[in-house]
């Protein structure tokens, strides 16, 4: 397989991602979009990993750090669902321009 | 070009597809159902680089958990179904321009660099995966299920409810004596619902 494919792949995730955190003012869409960019993110680790392993020799670091980057992932969406429930419930609403308590 | 090329191209464009779907859509529920075919495609493209542990890694938490976990945020925060409000012409063309940017930057470094680098499929064993993890990787691996366990009771802490801690949303919902509606506007400024 051509590396570029995945690598390009991850490329489109991860700028996609970009564009649902810049664009999208939903707190909650926001880490959805954020998940993505993680996602691309694993797919590079996976994929340079393949590049650099050989038959002989298959590098796995590659693989180990993208199942540490997939917790990491787990423990930011829970922490970062907790504080969307926080805001909704102190500020009645999941639109991050209304969160701009320190703003000035 | 192989079938694996082939079956990789494909993923690739319902991938990139169902995540500009997921940032897109209008309605927050499909965005999180979009998102499923997004992360289903990221764990397909893992099986084609042969990490099979990963893949159904990928599937069980991200799928499993996050999705789930997600749809529960949007119940929990009662996400306003139907249009949302966007932002001016600036604050629309600036997102839409960076990402642009970015992808086109990086499509030219990717090409630059791997031109015709091929890829050959090695399937990992999870034997030897689970024998790395648990050999080299040993104390990260138990810092990481620690940090795991530390983050997710510090969103318990977050997420609890505290004694006089702003408007409650539900108070309506669970009051079992009926509250006038009138004596909701006399609280917070701002409004429920918007």
């Amino acid at each position: 397989m051509q590396a570029v494919y995945p690598l390009v792949f991850s490329a489109a995730l991860f700028c996609v991602g970009v564009y649902g955190v810049l664009s999208r003012r939903n707190a909650v869409l926001v880490l959805m979009s954020v998940e993505l960019m993680l996602a691309s993110v694993t797919i590079n680790l996976v994929t340079f990993g393949a590049i650099l392993g050989t038959e002989a020799d298959p590098l796995l670091t590659g693989q180990v750090f993208a199942l540490f980057v997939l917790a990491v992932g787990a423990a930011e969406v829970g922490v970062g669902l907790a504080i969307v429930l926080l805001l909704y419930r102190n500020r009645a609403s999941v639109n991050i321009d209304d969160a701009d308590l320190m703003k000035y | 070009m192989t079938g694996q090329d082939i079956l990789m191209l494909l993923v690739a464009v319902i991938g990139t597809a169902s995540a500009l779907l997921v940032v897109s859509s209008r309605n927050v529920v499909h965005s999180a159902l979009y998102l499923v075919i997004a992360l289903l495609s990221v764990a397909a493209t893992f099986l084609l680089l042969g990490a099979e542990f990963l893949a159904w890694a990928q599937v069980l938490v991200y799928v499993g958990a996050v999705v789930v976990l997600i749809l529960f945020g949007l119940m929990l925060t009662r996400a306003p179904i139907g249009p949302t409000a966007q932002g001016n012409e600036l604050g629309r063309a600036l997102p839409v321009g960076v990402s642009v940017a970015l992808f086109g930057f990086l499509a030219v470094v990717i090409f630059l660099a791997y031109p015709s680098t091929e890829i050959v499929l090695v399937p990992t064993p999870t034997e030897a995966l689970g024998s790395v993890l648990y050999v080299h990787w040993a104390f990260p691996f138990m810092v990481l299920g620690f940090f795991l366990t530390v983050s997710l009771i510090g969103a318990i802490i977050l997420a609890r409810k505290e004694e006089g801690e702003g408007p409650d949303p539900y108070a309506d919902a669970v009051a079992e004596v009926p509250v006038p509606v009138a004596s909701d506007t006399t609280g917070d400024p701002t409004p429920v619902g918007r």
